[in-house]
């Protein structure tokens, strides 16, 4: 293992993997904010045919000259959206797929012309489908980096512009900010997250680079910052166990072994999450309905609550739970674990009263009793 | 009630608005007095919150000029705070309620510079206002509706501005709610504030504004509600459900 990791080659692929995991993961929990998921899919299916275009152009197979023509296509294609958008009646995500599939077959097109072709220069195009990290050299990820960089320190920069066009973009235009121009700016930072992958995960996965990360990272976490900190240390530390993980089983490709790895990530966070995650959930209905004094008393301060229709959240007296308790029940402690699970709170001295969550949860309480009785 | 001639906070002029050439607004025009509460009324689809975006010149205008105290809207910034439609929100997004109002304060400081203590202060005092200060590290995705609509309220306060536009500001919250909402909005006119609001509440027009404009699609009329809100008037906006809609007193004013 010590040995595997002083391999050269290795270091380089799982240095290119990680600066990809990391500008990805942090780049696109805005896109995924602002339920833009799709974009990143059909931009980095757009870069297809600029790296063919750019490659009949120049004869080059250079990395920079490649980048260049996917960044040029993918900014084309955000245009073409833009346009199709403004004057048509198509709804926004129908007209992404549209350019996702007209950009990625024009493509994949131009790459079997090519591969028609006698001369052999054009071997190495195919590659930018699923990525060949192995290929990676040390100049490449010195070029990934500085992308990388540039792109992060103008995320940093933009914070809070980019914050608002994902959380209400309407509103900060009435701020007087120009939301359009945070826009373009989302868009060229993800073009150039998606160049980045180009040559690690290449243009089909390269959605999951942007979307994984982000998804996982929004379970553990309710601000913003940890989710965008958290969305680049995921991508990057997937992107590094996707090299080792592929360097140590022959044949295993890197790309797709780090979005395999991400994709773990993101069930784990579905499943496991405190709060959001589905067992969580589970144990907390479960446990609802388990617990025989809490839900009672939650149906008492409900039913109080009903008699003050305009002000739900006044408060009760304790004596009065009491006195609407069994004898044996510890009214206080009851109180404070219902206040725990956020179902009841405290709301001056001895004076309780159901939360608005507390209030749904006995409404469905009440539903459900209802339609048992029904059968 | 009414404010002298050139006491505009904000003047609309041959407004018209279309979406892929169906229009929504025709022709409207509208004056909005300084310091006063003004309603827009009218049936879904009369392009009530259309009127409002086009105002705030987040949809583009076919024709018109808007202008807000006497000089040409131009870009926005500090004029007009503005209070969206609660149900426009993707309340899911990773905030707490002191960081949600705290963008209230991000127009000021314009582009690239970032918000520190001074605009957190100002956030916690405008959340204060709104009497929601125990919530401030709450996630917002946690929140009821009536505090949502709260919160909205602080982010719009925490700009200072003199002009306050809201869209539906009591649709879909609890009832302590509505009352403390209105009660900021007469304290702010009090202050000399200009309030401009889509409601649907027949019944509390006149209750809670001092102006109302009818619109549908068209702009019916405009001014004190004494002189406007009047059954005919209401007929014309509303066609023939109007009866169901506003019989009795509340047409008649108070």
């Amino acid at each position: 293992m010590l040995e595997l990791l002083r391999d050269h080659t290795l270091q380089v692929v799982a240095a290119g993997a990680g600066v990809l995991g990391l500008t990805a993961g942090a780049l696109g929990s805005f896109a995924v904010l602002r339920r833009q998921s799709l974009l990143g899919d059909a931009l980095s299916h757009a870069a297809l045919p600029g790296i063919v275009l750019a490659f009949l152009l120049t004869g080059s197979k250079a990395p920079l000259t490649l980048m260049l023509g996917a960044a040029a296509a993918g900014w084309l294609g955000t245009v073409a959206v833009g346009a199709v958008v403004r004057r048509s009646r198509l709804p926004y995500d129908s007209a992404l797929g549209m350019l996702l599939s007209v950009f990625f077959g024009f493509g994949l097109v131009l790459l079997t012309v090519l591969a028609k072709r006698p001369d052999a220069a054009q071997a190495g195009l195919k590659t930018f489908l699923f990525g060949q990290a192995a290929a990676l050299l040390r100049r490449d990820v010195a070029t990934m980096a500085v992308l990388a960089a540039i792109t992060l320190l103008l995320l940093l920069a933009a914070w809070k512009e980019l914050k608002l066009l994902a959380c209400d973009a309407p509103f900060g235009e009435s701020l007087g900010l120009a939301m359009g121009r945070a826009e373009a700016l989302l868009r060229v930072l993800l073009v150039v997250a998606i160049v980045i992958g180009l040559q690690t995960v290449g243009v089909v996965l390269m959605a999951a680079m942007l979307v994984a990360p982000a998804v996982a990272a929004r379970q553990w976490t309710g601000r913003l910052g940890p989710m965008v900190a958290l969305a680049g240390a995921l991508g990057a530390a997937g992107g590094v166990a996707g090299a080792v993980l592929s360097s140590m089983v022959p044949r295993l490709p890197t790309g797709p072994t780090v979005v395999l790895i991400l994709s773990v990530a993101v069930a784990t966070s579905l499943v496991l999450a405190p709060h959001r995650g589905l067992l969580w959930r589970w144990l907390r209905q479960r446990r609802t309905r388990r617990a025989p004094h809490l839900d009672p008393l939650l149906m008492h301060l409900y039913a109080l609550s009903l008699q003050h229709p305009d002000d739900p959240e006044h408060g009760h007296r304790l004596g009065v739970l009491r006195t609407m308790s069994p004898r044996e029940v510890d009214v206080p402690a009851a109180l404070e674990a219902l206040a725990a699970r956020g179902l009841a709170q405290r709301v001056g001295e001895g004076l309780w009263a159901p939360t608005w969550l507390g209030r749904r949860e006995a409404e469905k309480a009440l539903q459900r009793e209802e339609n048992a009785d029904v059968r | 009630m009414g404010a002298a001639e050139g006491d505009w906070a904000m003047e609309v002029e041959d407004l018209t608005v279309a979406y892929a050439d169906e229009p929504v607004l025709w022709d409207v025009d509208v004056k909005v007095p300084v310091g006063q509460r003004m309603a827009i009324v009218g049936p879904n689809g009369a392009g009530k919150s259309t009127l409002i975006k086009a105002i705030l010149g987040l949809v583009p205008a076919v024709a018109g000029e808007v202008r807000v105290f006497g000089r040409p809207r131009g870009r926005l910034g500090g004029q007009i705070a503005y209070v969206p439609q609660r149900s426009s929100l993707a309340w899911d997004f990773p905030t707490d309620v002191e960081d949600f109002v705290t963008m209230g304060t991000y127009g000021q400081l314009g582009w690239w510079r970032r918000p520190g203590q001074p605009q957190r202060e100002a956030a916690r005092r405008a959340v204060q206002e709104v009497g929601m200060q125990e919530f401030l590290t709450r996630p917002i995705a946690e929140l009821s509706g009536g505090q949502q609509q709260r919160v909205l309220l602080a982010r719009a306060l925490v700009q200072k501005a003199p002009i306050l536009v809201l869209d539906e500001p009591f649709q879909g919250v609890d009832a302590p709610t509505e009352r403390a909402i209105v009660a900021l909005l007469n304290q702010l006119a009090g202050e000399g504030k200009t309030i401009l609001a889509v409601h649907h509440d027949l019944q509390t027009v006149a209750e809670y504004f001092d102006w109302v404009a009818l619109l549908n699609i068209r702009l019916i009329a405009a001014g004190p509600v004494a002189e406007v809100f009047t059954e005919d008037n209401l007929r014309v906006t509303f066609g023939g459900r109007v009866g169901v809609l506003a019989g009795g007193r509340a047409v008649t004013g108070r």
